[in-house]
């Protein structure tokens, strides 16, 4: 275990070695969530609720949406990809451990790291521009917790899973970026779930996307009662359990036909 | 178990896929694709004992890396059996490696964009070295590869050659009793090469580690392994002592002249008709070469004649080189050693 917390660490050491990126990052994430704000006060016009949601429990669900995806967003997929593609995985290989594990540690290193140095100050920065509102109630927060545990599990997961096919593939540029648009759509980051049609949603229910951002945004804005906030995490939960079955597959898969590319 | 590397009839092969020609030819390669099966190792048989420094050569594309990829645990092979260690490197990959280090000269395995220590630390973490073992070892090596001013810059920002003896440093932190080492001195000055061979010497007469080296550098070879398993399309084309090869394929001996007064080549010809004797002259450096068998008696008879006729600047007796034998080998594809 102690080799996988020393991988945190030293994503920390890396990510600050890199602090441009990290600077420019809160500013993108800013633009968003203004530009979000605007778009959906407008689309409010003088209306009090849309499907169950007033303007500023949008206004908070999206900032809080943002917020959260900088704690289970990464760039998993890419890495592996590049890593499969360069050879540079022979180097992996060669370690006492766990490939994915080790990856699903860089993943949650970094997201640690954003957590802490990003969404937190960007959150306090957030509150003062616009009007959202925030629940004190400790229990929902402790649910938000959990929740955007289990969404980096499951967003990280499926990284993993992209990441893999580029040992069968070998250059999935198209496939990684494909895989992007549907988890910001599907996920419920750029429009809520319950704003899609009917039969959209009741196909959704049946997909890991909105275990992504939707669950975790609608137990914060308290868009979900306790009994449904349980009950999606354990749906969640489900997910994080039925993903390894495929990774584990192609993992096993890849291994065996494994080629080293560039010598 | 006194072997370190037991490889019985090893084989890998690869599909290479070829694309047909022309536009149809790439929309009927989007749905089925030509390919053939090329074998990159074949059925290759041979032990390392423990403590032994091997070569491992061959040229580019013979199976070198790919064999010790197999070796290593990360290509699974097409058929055969490899024990390393005493484990099967693919079946207990975990811990297996845990036994072995290694070095890619071509990939780095320190993390780029952090300062060595870090690295250092978490490989430390990985293969759960103690503080007390990694005191003991690490500064040793640290001392000896003259790293101590490098440890806190970050990999990005360090030379080739002070990257390598960081590598080389990385590979050796849990004292493993058995190395890899793929072309490891790869790009690197001759100083850098001379510590490196030197600090190879100390840890196989230090831990009786072994070695086996892959590397086109054959002064690396010749300054390291008594053994050398030579490799051609696949094939293990000699497995022996060094010193066997050149003493059977070293034919003959050099004989380079300079003179001091202009001389030209019919001339010196003339001097040692009738002597087994192949002449060559280099026309920049004005260095006249025999070739001549090995025999002690031919040697002193040509020396004489070309002496009595012609005054000498210089005269050299060469030993053909390694470099030379290897490069007829490849050559000819085969070796006739006994």
């Amino acid at each position: 275990m102690d080799k996988y917390l020393e991988m945190i660490r030293v994503r920390f050491l890396m990510m600050l070695a890199y602090r441009t990126n990290y600077y420019t990052g809160i500013f993108i994430y800013g633009i968003n969530i203004g530009a979000y704000y605007f778009l959906w006060t407008a689309i409010y016009g003088g209306k009090e609720q849309i499907q169950g949601l007033s303007v500023i429990q949008m206004t908070t669900y999206v900032a809080i949406s943002w917020m959260a995806r900088a704690f289970y967003f990464n760039n998993l997929d890419r890495e592996m990809a590049m890593e499969i593609m360069e050879g540079k995985v022979a180097v992996e290989l060669i370690r006492p451990y766990n490939y994915l594990g080790m990856k699903t540690m860089q993943g949650l290193g970094e997201g640690i790291f954003r957590l802490f140095f990003f969404s937190a100050p960007g959150l306090v920065i957030v509150y003062f521009i616009f009007p959202i509102r925030f629940t004190w109630d400790l229990s929902v927060w402790g649910l938000f917790a959990v929740s955007i545990l289990l969404s980096f599990f499951i967003n990280t997961q499926l990284n993993l899973l992209t990441g893999l096919t580029t040992f069968f593939l070998y250059n999935n540029t198209g496939l990684i970026r494909a895989k992007r648009v549907v988890i910001d759509l599907f996920s419920g980051l750029l429009l809520p779930i319950s704003f899609f049609p009917g039969w959209a949603q009741e196909i959704m229910k049946y997909l890991p996307f909105q275990g992504i951002s939707y669950i975790p945004s609608m137990i914060f804005t308290k868009g979900f009662s306790h009994q449904q906030a349980i009950e999606a995490l354990g749906q969640q939960l489900l997910w994080v359990i039925i993903l390894v079955i495929p990774i584990q597959l192609l993992w096993h898969a890849a291994k065996k036909q494994l080629v080293i590319q560039g010598g | 178990m006194n072997n370190a590397i037991e490889v019985q009839k090893l084989r890998k092969e690869f599909k290479a896929y070829s694309s047909r020609s022309g536009l149809t030819g790439a929309f009927r390669d989007l749905f089925t694709r030509n390919y053939q099966i090329a074998t990159a190792v074949n059925d290759i048989s041979f032990t390392v004992k423990k403590g032994e420094m091997v070569g491992y050569i061959g040229e580019n594309g013979a199976g070198k890396s790919t064999t010790i990829k197999m070796l290593t645990g990360i290509l699974t092979p097409t058929s055969g059996q490899i024990s390393v260690n005493g484990m099967n490197p693919h079946k207990e990959r975990e811990k297996f490696v845990q036994t072995i280090g290694v070095v890619f000269g071509q990939r780095s395995q320190l993390w780029w964009d952090i300062a060595v220590q870090e690295s250092f630390r978490l490989l430390k973490k990985v293969y759960k070295v103690s503080d007390q073992q990694y005191d003991d070892h690490m500064n040793h090596v640290i001392r000896t590869l003259d790293i101590e001013p490098l440890l806190d810059k970050p990999v990005r920002k360090l030379s080739l050659g002070q990257r390598m003896r960081c590598e080389l440093a990385a590979a050796l932190i849990h004292n493993p009793p058995l190395l890899f080492l793929d072309e490891p001195t790869i790009g690197l000055d001759v100083l850098v090469k001379l510590k490196i061979r030197e600090f190879l010497k100390e840890i196989n007469e230090k831990y009786n580690t072994t070695i086996l080296l892959t590397t086109h550098d054959l002064t690396d070879i010749e300054a390291l392994c008594e053994r050398v398993i030579m490799l051609d399309e696949g094939n293990v084309i000699y497995d022996g002592a060094l010193k066997n090869l050149k003493e059977t394929l070293g034919e003959g001996k050099e004989l380079q002249f300079q003179f001091l007064e202009k001389v030209d080549l019919a001339a010196v010809k003339h001097v040692t008709d009738g002597m087994p004797v192949k002449w060559e002259l280099d026309e920049r450096d004005l260095i006249f070469t025999a070739n001549i068998e090995d025999s002690d008696e031919l040697i002193s008879r040509v020396i004489t004649a070309v002496a009595a006729v012609f005054k000498i600047k210089d005269m050299k007796i060469n030993e053909t080189s390694t470099e030379e034998i290897i490069r007829n080998i490849y050559e000819k594809g085969a070796v006739d050693v006994g």
